[in-house]
């Protein structure tokens, strides 16, 4: 099906005093609006309007800039900010301000603002504030990869299909396993760790989808390959191209919660045996991983954690281990975001992007899931209907029940909504918008009632209806003659009978 | 999906169970498994071997075993169960383990056997699914993007019927006989008193024996199976759908599950001691 995106984003380019550069088109403050187009395919195609607004800082904004550091400022900034999902701010600091270190033009903070450094006219200016509102936002790759369906396979970069799909709620598991408990008794407080680390990102990402974690521990459980053990280093290795084939037995014994059918996200923590431990993973030159783990898409990660050998030789077995959940923890979460899609590489050297601490996430980047889901969300419920409808042309013997019919309109009501509210840079309403629309297309598309399972061919029926009517039909249709003859007869009677 | 039932069909059940076993073997678990069989042959009371389905004679492999995970059993496998499965469209009772959870990056290997004719197959004897009903099930898949790459083997009387009608993209069949031809059996075992296994599955199993997870076998060497000289039947199989050549597509894309994996190099740096709802 076509669809038209438009996607607008309200930027807010402020100046501070010092910083304004002299080829302004017109004086401050003015508008503009800056046009994309993102082309998918033949019919589908994303305008993206970047209506900026220019203006000078505010007395408060000049105090929140008068610090030292770039983190104070952001954190100074933010109360003085539009708040609204999506909308970004973009300060202009003068070339020689000491908040940006020497080398960074850009800082992106943890909210939705980021410091510019002046400096190279305003053609410079424009170019940098361009770069920055894409990375906020959204770019043509991460449209492209939510969009994935529509594009031709051969456009596709090969990581577009590895984020995870945008669905109403993910289920994540966090398991411990411990192939050797004779040698360890591994004790892992995840409660604490999952109350402390885990919730604040999951709460900062519920507003798109629900999240529900639990727990295992897992006994027994070996990874299915045998790692090689090197005498230099007297470490065990496993070698990167044989990570595939870990992950298949022991999802065998993972189990899954029988009742939610949303997504699940396992992350899996082994403790090697005793007599396979140090454990590392190599990866392609030869080199130990320093995180010790490694992650499949669309599935979860997996981390390898070594218990040191005991200092005496003495020492009784089982050890007992009590995992330290900050080192596993900034693993585990690192590896969410990666499955979600939020990496951090590819930007230019000039950008110094804020770690986003204890939240997991900055909040322009939860703007650039919204987007990205947002628009994959449309999409499918674009296609679902227009499927349900090529079905419904084909197949003329199903019924639509009034509920499903009900799903339908509103499917399309919601999608409408969420497009015109993306036009608007509204980006919170449209993502709830679409994620109705899509609630509603599954439950009409997939209603159990739709199952056409009588499928009548023309020549079957013509087979079952024939042998049946027509020795019945002759005596029928002779007789039928007869009374119309006769009938025919008895009017010509009385003009005879003159 | 084996799809019929009753005690002179046992090698329809033990061909099933077999691909089951194989499958299971090169890596994909019993949730990534729906599977469909009558189940009347291990206990059935004319079983002399009680609790036993086996595949080869001398009773070698008993492919029934402690772990087979069946979904759908006796009276519930019907065209209808299975075409839900396919299509999605199921009453929202239904478990986890009897859907088929899939996205569009999944690869689906469907294996159906059973008494079949020209287009059609027959399920549990009272029923018949027909190859345009098959293939619209599969179009709906496609649509609702359930599939990446499915490839279709079916071991019937005049399978290749089944496939003809196929007219979504990425689907490979394979099928055990030519319209117009029989599917024959394999062996009789003479301890049990009837057919053990299906020619056709049979030599594809002996091929499957010597794949396992890291294997570069490709889908061309499957198509080799079972020449007429073994099989009587001729094989047949149909890729036109398909956009990889099959000399690139390997056997463990299907049978086994090997996934993308990548090295994580990032990590976020967590305050240890901020707590989250704790005040310090």
């Amino acid at each position: 099906a076509s669809a038209q995106f438009q996607l607008a984003v309200p930027v807010a380019v402020v100046f501070a005093p010092g910083s304004v550069p002299g080829d302004l088109p017109r004086p401050l403050p003015f508008r503009d609006v800056q046009e994309m187009e993102i082309s998918v395919n033949l019919r589908t195609s994303i305008t993206s309007r970047y209506e900026t607004v220019y203006r000078s800082t505010t007395a408060q904004e000049e105090a929140a800039l008068d610090v030292a550091t770039a983190q104070e400022a952001d954190a100074a900034l933010h109360p003085l900010q539009d708040t609204s999902l999506g909308a970004l701010s973009v300060y202009v600091v003068p070339e020689t301000s000491s908040l940006l270190p020497q080398g960074i033009s850009v800082y992106v903070g943890k909210h939705r603002s980021a410091l510019v450094r002046a400096g190279g006219g305003l053609a410079t200016l424009r170019t940098r504030i361009r770069q920055l509102t894409q990375v906020m936002s959204f770019t043509a790759s991460s449209i492209a990869a939510a969009l994935s369906d529509r594009v031709p396979d051969g456009q596709l970069s090969p990581d577009a299909r590895r984020h995870l799909k945008s669905s109403l709620g993910y289920e994540i598991t966090f398991s411990l396993l411990n192939p050797d408990p004779k040698s360890h008794t591994v004790d892992w407080d995840i409660e604490d760790a999952v109350n402390r680390y885990v919730q604040p990102v999951l709460d900062k990402l519920s507003l798109v989808a629900n999240f529900s974690v639990d727990s295992q521990i897992l006994y027994y459980a070996v990874l299915g390959v045998t790692p090689r053990f090197d005498k230099e280093s007297s470490n065990f290795f496993l070698s990167a191209h044989s990570l595939p084939h870990v992950i298949n037995p022991v999802e065998a014994r993972l189990g899954s919660s029988a009742a939610s059918l949303y997504p699940v996200l396992n992350f899996l923590l082994y403790v090697p045996e005793r007599s396979h431990s140090p454990l590392y993973i190599q990866d392609k030159d030869g080199t130990p991983v320093s995180t010790n783990a490694f992650h499949s898409p669309r599935w979860g990660g997996i981390m390898i954690y070594n218990v040191e050998a005991p200092a005496s030789p003495q020492a009784s077995f089982p050890l007992h281990v009590d995992v330290d959940m900050v080192r596993v923890m900034e693993v585990f979460l690192a590896q969410l975001r990666l499955l979600f899609g939020l990496s951090r590489d590819e930007l230019p050297a000039e950008f110094l992007l804020e770690s986003p601490g204890n939240e997991g996430l900055a909040d322009w980047e939860l703007d650039r899931l919204l987007w990205a889901h947002t628009v994959e969300n449309i999409a499918t419920v674009s296609t679902t209907l227009t499927s349900l409808a090529q079905l419904l042309d084909k197949i003329g013997n199903i019924v639509i029940k009034d509920d499903v019919a009900s799903e339908v309109y509103q499917a399309v009501a919601s999608a409408q909504s969420a497009m015109a509210k993306l036009a608007m840079g509204h980006l919170h309403s449209a993502f709830q918008a679409s994620k109705e629309a899509v609630t509603s297309s599954e439950r009409a598309f997939f209603d159990p009632s739709l199952l056409h399972l009588l499928y009548f061919p023309d020549d079957q029926k013509f087979a079952i209806y024939i042998p049946l009517f027509l020795p019945m039909a002759v005596p029928i249709l002779l007789s039928l003659a007869k009374i119309v003859r006769e009938a025919r007869q008895r009017k010509k009677e009385p003009t005879k009978m003159d | 999906v084996c799809t019929s039932r009753f005690w002179f069909n046992y090698r329809h059940v033990a061909n099933t169970l077999s691909v089951y076993r194989s499958v299971k073997r090169l890596g994909i678990p019993d949730s990534h498994i729906v599977l469909m069989l009558a189940d009347d042959m291990a206990c059935n009371p004319r079983n002399p071997k009680p609790a036993t389905v086996f595949s080869h004679k001398n009773m070698e492999l008993n492919v029934y075993g402690d772990d087979v995970e069946v979904d759908y059993r006796s009276y519930e496998v019907t065209v209808e169960n299975f075409l839900r499965v396919l299509t999605g469209r199921i009453p929202p009772s239904t478990p986890r383990s009897k859907r088929l959870l899939s996205d569009d990056r999944s690869n689906i290997l469907i294996y159906m056997t059973g008494h079949g004719g020209n287009g059609f197959l027959k399920f549990q004897d009272s029923e018949e699914i027909t190859n345009v009903e098959l293939a619209d099930a599969f179009e709906q898949m496609w649509q609702k993007r359930r599939y990446n790459e499915l490839l279709f083997i079916i071991d019937t009387c005049q399978g290749a019927s089944m496939y003809e009608r196929f007219y979504s993209p990425n689907i490979m069949a394979l099928a055990s006989s030519q319209v117009g031809e029989d599917s024959l059996s394999h062996q009789p075992d003479l301890g049990i008193g009837v057919h053990l296994m299906d020619r056709y599955t049979f030599y594809v199993l002996e091929f499957l024996e010597e794949v396992h997870p890291a294997s570069q076998t490709n889908m061309n060497d499957l198509f080799q199976v079972c020449p007429k000289s073994l099989c009587v039947s001729t094989p047949g199989h149909r890729t036109d759908l398909f956009q990889r050549d099959p000399q690139n597509v390997l056997i463990t894309d299907f049978f086994g599950s090997v996934r993308k994996v990548e090295i994580t190099t990032e990590t976020i740096s967590l305050d240890g001691d901020l707590a989250g709802f704790e005040s310090k």
